[in-house]
């Protein structure tokens, strides 16, 4: 057999593709395709019998209060920490931007957190977030206002959770903005200047429409995650030496994964646990195509 | 030379065949059996020990133990025992045994090894959780009680007896009151009772209040749940709750946890498991605590209740013929009192015998008299699934305490909730 030069060049290009692509079917798409299998089944760890159920765990779901309210929350993570990421992250990315002075610190301050673990970060918030002897409450309380719930009671702790989930990724969405607005280039703001500009409409109609590739990918990052919320929920509702309320008080702080993990591995009910990943599955899949439909723009001068 | 060469050969394969004969009767004179528990490590260590001393006495037979992480451990034993190559001798909590039994992963206990009459006479009351069918599917080497938690140091200083714990709940209360300490503010800084119900509160409700309030919490087959069948249910719900709402004596999430917060002296009571003593222990060096009995009810001060739980042993169906005899040997050596006393001894569970437990000098002790007066009054709760059946005690709960929900209409919720679950197990059987 011969090859030709090229021809041989592109097999050793196969070859190495094909690792990470074995590695992919094996990793993802088989775990994913055997979840898509239980989620048919009637799947108890520990019964023998695991009987084929068609969809009856589907519409089981559809009658599940606890399913729609873990539904409601995750959409709220979502609404609430992606918008709140961007804006904020653009804001300290531009202010960073503007300092010519110890810019490097200032990005690592904000990344910091970012690479702390995040079980570690969940406990000191919880702490800090005590209702009574919190930090939080007494600062409050030394300024002469009300002391606060927090985590403990049903009407605030998701924001206060939502606060720390923005808090940690903030790091991440300032290094990506400010490598984005290094890569606007300068001659299109200094032509918009000369031409009588204010510096907000050099920003509003040079810089942010040229930033649209850079807040695609960060909104579209920024809602899987939080789609997929879990860690902080978990150490910020259950652990230490009581049983905790996982997700509570009153499934207040309750999301999809979270519940995806109270129904696999509190209760062993694979089958019906499945039955959620794969509508999380399909909520993440419709979610990023509406986003990068109505979000990516072709912006060219 | 042939010839020689001939028998040369001859004595070699004799002495091949010879020896490989040998070694198959010794094969077949050994038995290998697989024990398997969650690594736990006092536990591990001290079985390891055990197998030794089992293995002395009992020639031919050989023990493996493997052990598996908690979280993993359900599912480890799923996958194997229907495989053939899973344990033996399995080691689960009371809770799991209806799961285990439809399964079909386990063996009744042999009635011949162990007659019912003799477990009823010999063991605790509450073993009957592991009894399903009529059957019995497994016994403990130990169980755990839960008892009273004081720091004596916090009960000076608000001017109580130190050495007198409270006896009923309206001592309880009344010291609770005494013993809560709130700042300018209103913000709490120390519990005169660390309120919970995620920890073992949810268990003193389900089996000692309602008790004490003269509620049975279910009927005999388990199939339903009577918390709020007569007054006393909802009164005992109102009071329990009332401990957290109207008199403020603790809130579940102070300083985290309940135990968190006697730890740190920052709660002057509990209610805790057998199962905290090695954390307290470990944890609580500076605090000066006791442990007494879980308190009754003024009024009606001879129903004495405790909650009781506990881990057993149990033959799976992998163990067969020549496994089976030796499995069933190495459970009677599991649950026999010499197991129990250096089980005590060293990993701080309490025996599962009655004898044992009415040892006096063991009643005396400062510590483990309080858990094991409670065993002999002790109820283990049948859960179908103990993870939504403590949930929905939980959310009841918050509703009260944090909604204003009408105790009584809580409590109708939550009695529904239950028995939906239970239901739901029971259709299916």
């Amino acid at each position: 057999m011969h090859l030709s030069l090229r021809q041989r060049k592109a097999l050793w290009g196969y070859a190495f593709l094909a690792l990470p692509l074995i590695f992919f079917l094996v990793v993802r798409i088989y775990p994913a395709l055997s979840a898509l299998n239980m989620s048919l089944h009637q799947w108890d760890v520990m019964s023998a019998r695991k009987p084929f159920v068609g969809l009856r765990n589907f519409v089981e779901l559809w009658h599940d209060q606890v399913f729609w309210k873990a539904a409601l929350n995750t959409l709220l993570y979502v609404v609430i920490s992606v918008p709140l990421e961007l804006i904020l992250g653009l804001l300290v990315a531009v202010t960073i931007q503007s300092v010519n002075r110890f810019r490097g610190f200032y990005r690592t301050i904000y990344f910091v957190p970012y690479i702390t673990s995040t079980v570690a970060v969940s406990w000191v918030w919880r702490w800090m977030y005590f209702k009574n002897g919190g930090v939080f409450n007494q600062i409050l309380l030394s300024l002469g206002l009300p002391a606060q719930s927090f985590l403990s009671g049903p009407e605030q702790a998701l924001y206060c959770v939502t606060a720390v989930v923005v808090w940690q990724a903030l790091g991440y969405y300032v290094v990506i903005f400010l490598a984005g607005l290094e890569m606007v280039p300068s001659m299109y703001k200094e032509a918009a200047k000369i031409d009588g500009a204010s510096s907000w409409h050099v920003f509003r109609y040079v810089t942010l429409p040229l930033l649209n590739p850079t807040v695609v990918f960060l909104a579209v990052l920024g809602t899987i995650n939080s789609l997929q919320i879990f860690t902080q929920i978990m150490n910020m509702t259950s652990g230490g030496y009581g049983q905790g309320d996982l997700g509570g008080p009153l499934n207040s702080t309750l999301s999809l994964v979270v519940y995806i993990y109270k129904q696999a591995f509190y209760r062993f009910q694979m089958g019906y646990a499945s039955a959620i990943t794969v509508v999380l599955f399909a909520i993440i899949l419709v979610a990023t195509l509406i986003e990068l439909k109505v979000l990516s723009r072709r912006v060219e001068y | 030379m042939l010839k020689r060469w001939l028998s040369l050969s001859m004595i070699v394969v004799m002495t091949t065949l010879l020896w490989a004969a040998s070694a198959s009767v010794a094969a077949a004179k050994e038995v290998t059996i697989e024990y398997w528990q969650y690594y736990y490590e006092s536990k591990v260590k001290l079985m390891t020990d055990l197998i030794k001393q089992f293995e002395q006495q009992n020639p031919g037979i050989r023990v493996e133990q493997k052990t598996f992480p908690y979280e993993q451990f359900n599912q480890k034993v799923a996958i194997s025992v229907p495989a053939g190559t899973g344990p033996d001798v399995v080691n689960l909590y009371y809770g799991w045994v209806p799961k285990y039994v439809d399964g079909g992963y386990l063996q009744p206990l042999p009635a011949d090894a162990f007659p019912a009459s003799t477990i009823q006479k010999e063991f605790l009351p509450m073993v009957e959780a592991a009894k399903l069918n009529g059957q019995y599917w497994g016994l403990p080497t130990a169980v755990r009680a839960l008892a009273l938690f004081w720091n004596k140091d916090l009960f000076k200083e608000a001017g109580l007896d130190p050495n007198a714990p409270p006896q009923t709940w309206e001592q309880l209360q009344e010291y609770a009151i005494k013993l809560t300490k709130r700042d300018k503010n209103d913000q709490l800084v120390q519990e005169g009772y660390a309120w919970n119900a995620d920890g073992q509160d949810n268990h003193v409700f389900i089996q000692v209040l309602l008790r004490q309030w003269g509620v049975t919490p279910f009927s005999p087959d388990n199939k339903q749940v009577l918390w709020n069948s007569k007054p006393g249910g909802y009164e005992a719900f109102q009071w329990w709750t009332d401990l957290a709402v109207k008199h403020r004596v603790g809130d579940p999430t102070f300083m985290g946890d309940y135990r968190t917060a006697f730890i740190t002296g920052k709660a002057a009571m509990m209610i805790d498991g057998s199962f905290a003593l090695g954390t307290l222990r470990d944890k609580a060096k500076n605090i000066n605590w006791g442990v007494t009995t879980l308190p009754v009810r003024a009024a009606n001060p001879s129903v004495r209740a405790n909650v009781g739980s506990f881990w057993m042993n149990a033959l799976t169906v992998n163990a067969k013929d020549e496994k089976r005899d030796a499995a069933i040997k190495f459970l009677r050596f599991l649950t026999s009192p010499e197991v129990m006393k250096v089980w005590m001894e060293k990993v701080g569970e309490l025996p599962a015998r009655s004898a044992l437990t009415e040892d006096p000098a063991l009643q005396k002790d400062p510590i483990y008299g309080p858990f094991l007066a409670g065993l002999k009054y002790a109820h283990a709760t049948f859960f179908v699934d103990e993870t939504s059946e403590r949930q929905a005690i939980i959310d009841a709960t918050n509703e009260v305490r944090l909604q204003g929900t009408n105790p009584k209409v809580a409590l109708d919720r939550l009695v529904a909730s239950e028995q939906k679950i239970r239901d739901e197990y029971f259709s299916n059987r």
